[in-house]
């Protein structure tokens, strides 16, 4: 556990519960991100300005990462190919599971949703599986 | 226009929270999910901070009639737990575990110009756009010219548009 970081993990969760409240008060949605993005991919979509400014104010947080606080952005840990596998998993796993760890690891497990509670321990296994894959028996990363 | 000053601030903060977190490191992500190896629980407690506050917040909120810039909340009302849920959550996971980058982080990470965030998010462009055609294909049998064409099939996925 050397590399715990309890205040950051705990600030930083606090803020993405107050974003999360913000929109659902101001916008009435939930914020899920693969369901923003996702949405901005179909032509039936509606609400595209609310979509491209929230994920606007994402793109902007991570410049200002750059500038204020690089570190922040950490080092890949996977090569170029694995990312690219890895893209396409998160993209088609979200869209048909309707939701990624934003839309059901918080704002479903806040709301008690059973659907979401169940994605999020699947999606963990899954991530825990992979990762013990990768690393302990193939040696990757 | 207020409302676009909301959505943007909303994006913003959200960043800002997955950079404090350290969401935005994939190897604080692998560490999380490696339970067997040296196993850092930081990402836990992002997730007791978030839905600390967003659990509390959520019944204050709908309290209300309506949201402030909708006339109502568009929250899913869903309860039937099926096999595109469970299979949609898992092959997530094994993405999640193979790079350490879910949506928001993969997003945030863009600005920094590496060529991983880059290969990440446009892949990740691709499977959500391969999972609507896949999608579209089954929810229209008729133009395959199969034998259930004079069948109409209704939207099994509702959330889509979501």
């Amino acid at each position: 556990m050397e590399n715990f970081t309890p205040v950051p993990a705990l600030v930083g969760g606090l803020l993405i519960g107050l974003s999360s409240s913000l929109i659902l008060v101001a916008h009435g949605k939930v914020t899920g991100i693969s369901g923003f993005v996702g949405g901005l991919l179909q032509k039936c979509t509606t609400d595209r300005a609310f979509r491209a400014f929230f994920l606007g104010g994402l793109l902007v947080a991570g410049a200002g990462a750059v500038v204020l606080a690089p570190h922040a952005l950490g080092q890949p840990v996977a090569s170029l190919p694995m990312t690219a596998a890895a893209g396409l998993l998160v993209g088609f796993g979200t869209r048909l599971g309707n939701g990624c760890t934003s839309g059901h690891g918080v704002c479903g497990i806040s709301r008690q949703s059973t659907r979401s509670v169940l994605a999020t321990i699947t999606f963990m296994v899954t991530g825990g599986i992979t990762v013990f894959v990768v690393r302990h028996l193939v040696g990757g990363f | 226009m207020k409302s676009h000053v909301t959505a943007f601030a909303g994006g913003l903060l959200f960043g800002v929270g997955l950079l404090v977190s350290g969401m935005t490191e994939p190897a604080k992500v692998t560490g999380f999910l490696d339970v067997s190896g040296a196993w850092d629980p930081s990402l836990a407690l992002v997730m007791l901070g978030a839905i600390g506050v967003h659990a509390v917040a959520y019944r204050l909120i709908r309290r209300r009639p309506a949201p402030l810039f909708e006339s109502t909340f568009h929250v899913p009302t869903r309860k039937d737990v099926d096999g595109k849920l469970l299979a949609g959550a898992a092959i997530f996971g094994v993405g999640w575990g193979l790079a350490g980058y879910c949506p928001g982080p993969g997003l945030t990470s863009l600005a920094g110009g590496s060529a991983t965030s880059a290969v990440f998010v446009a892949t990740m462009v691709a499977g959500m756009l391969l999972q609507h055609l896949t999608q579209y294909v089954l929810n229209h049998p008729s133009r395959n010219g199969g034998p259930e064409s004079n069948r109409s099939i209704p939207v099994a996925n509702p959330g889509l548009a979501r």
